[in-house]
């Protein structure tokens, strides 16, 4: 019974990525969306925090990124880029979904 | 899972008057009761904060909507689940918490406490067994 | 598969609504069924036909509203949240006793059931806010 949890905020302004970590179970996907995706910027203590999570699946919404000017060489690694289809390709091959709002 | 009847997780993060988003989720638990399904209500992050006793909101001039929270066992919502470590981060326990309750119509209408506290894991694995998620 | 999609937050604050668009848009496009489409809390704010964007940028509630007329979608304004915010159709300017309605072309009021009739009927809800 797989989940994806969506994550939309910034993980230097809000807690909403870490706490979704901390309920994240194994074999569930995690998408940044909107300012979420700032998390992927390699380097960063939350790129970090995403490294070291295990049996969870990361993706990241390619829009969001592309307007915030994360390129593919500041992605870390382990994040897979997806576009809007992607996005859905992800909910509905996951049993439900989870807002971090 | 019974013919038509889904489980239902009313996942409340928010804190309670600094924005609408408690006020207009128990709005929706309202109505939700009832279509029948199988409710649960979670309260995590600042979300606890929401259950914490003593409101008072007359000098503030905006709508004291504690009662609502009283009233959720009248509409069978007997469900609460408060994450213990959201709670003791912020430097709470049960102590600081409205006391909610509902009547058992299993055991004579015995009044019972609707707040389950669990534990981080419990509240992941109660996410996990819903159908729907609704997040405030 | 069907879909049903919650909008929480207005447009130009906050980048909820577009996300949603995009991704009503997408999921059209692979061939699922958008049941419904619910605006609640400030996500009411889309459905104001009074909005005038600078020309250089989106028009979000029109956007909505021409995908509404394409696709045939049910785009839902919660009626509770609608009325604290002023958005009004006309029948409700009526009942109040307000001297004018706004809601765009392509969304109905209605009441928070919507929601958990959403909830119920589709097979993934996905909620867009702040």
């Amino acid at each position: 019974m797989a989940m994806l949890h969506i994550v939309n905020k910034s993980p230097y302004e809000k807690g909403a990525l870490e706490s979704c970590l901390n309920h994240a179970l194994e074999g569930d996907t995690v998408i940044l969306i909107e300012d979420g995706v700032y998390a992927c910027v390699k380097g960063g203590r939350a790129a970090n925090a995403l490294a070291s999570v295990k049996g969870i699946r990361f993706a990241a919404l390619s829009a969001d990124l592309k307007a915030r000017g994360i390129g593919e060489d500041k992605m870390t690694e382990g994040v897979d880029v997806v576009d809007y289809g992607g996005f859905v390709d992800l909910v509905t091959s996951c049993d439900k979904t989870e807002s971090w709002l | 899972m019974s013919e038509g009847i889904k489980k239902f997780l009313y996942v409340n993060r928010k804190a309670p008057h600094g924005t609408i988003y408690a006020l207009e989720a128990l709005e929706v638990v309202l109505i939700g009761a009832a279509f029948e399904q199988d409710v649960s209500l979670a309260f995590l992050d600042d979300g606890v904060f929401q259950l914490v006793k003593g409101w008072d909101t007359k000098e503030l001039g905006s709508k004291n909507f504690a009662p609502t929270y009283m009233a959720l066992g009248d509409y069978d919502v007997s469900k609460i689940y408060v994450e213990k470590e959201s709670l003791e981060e912020r430097g709470l326990s049960e102590d600081d918490l409205m006391e909610l309750t509902y009547e058992d119509e299993d055991d004579d209408w015995a009044e019972k406490s609707s707040i389950h506290i669990v534990s981080r894991e419990e509240m992941a694995r109660l996410m996990a067994a819903n159908d729907v998620i609704l997040s405030f | 598969m069907k879909l049903g999609i919650v909008v929480n937050e207005g447009p130009y604050t906050h980048e909820a609504s577009d996300t949603a668009y995009n991704f009503v848009v997408a999921a059209l496009e692979k061939g699922h069924e958008i049941f419904r489409v619910f605006f609640y809390h400030d996500g009411v704010n889309n459905a104001t036909r009074l909005t005038v964007p600078p020309q250089d940028d989106r028009n979000i509630q029109q956007k909505w509203t021409d995908l509404q007329a394409k696709h045939d979608l049910d785009l839902v304004v919660c009626i509770a949240a609608a009325q604290r915010r002023g958005i009004l159709d006309e029948n409700e300017m009526k009942r109040q006793g307000k001297d004018a309605y706004n809601i765009a072309p392509g969304f109905r009021i209605s009441g928070l059931g919507q929601l958990i009739e959403a909830g119920i009927q589709c097979d993934r809800l996905v909620t867009f806010g702040d």
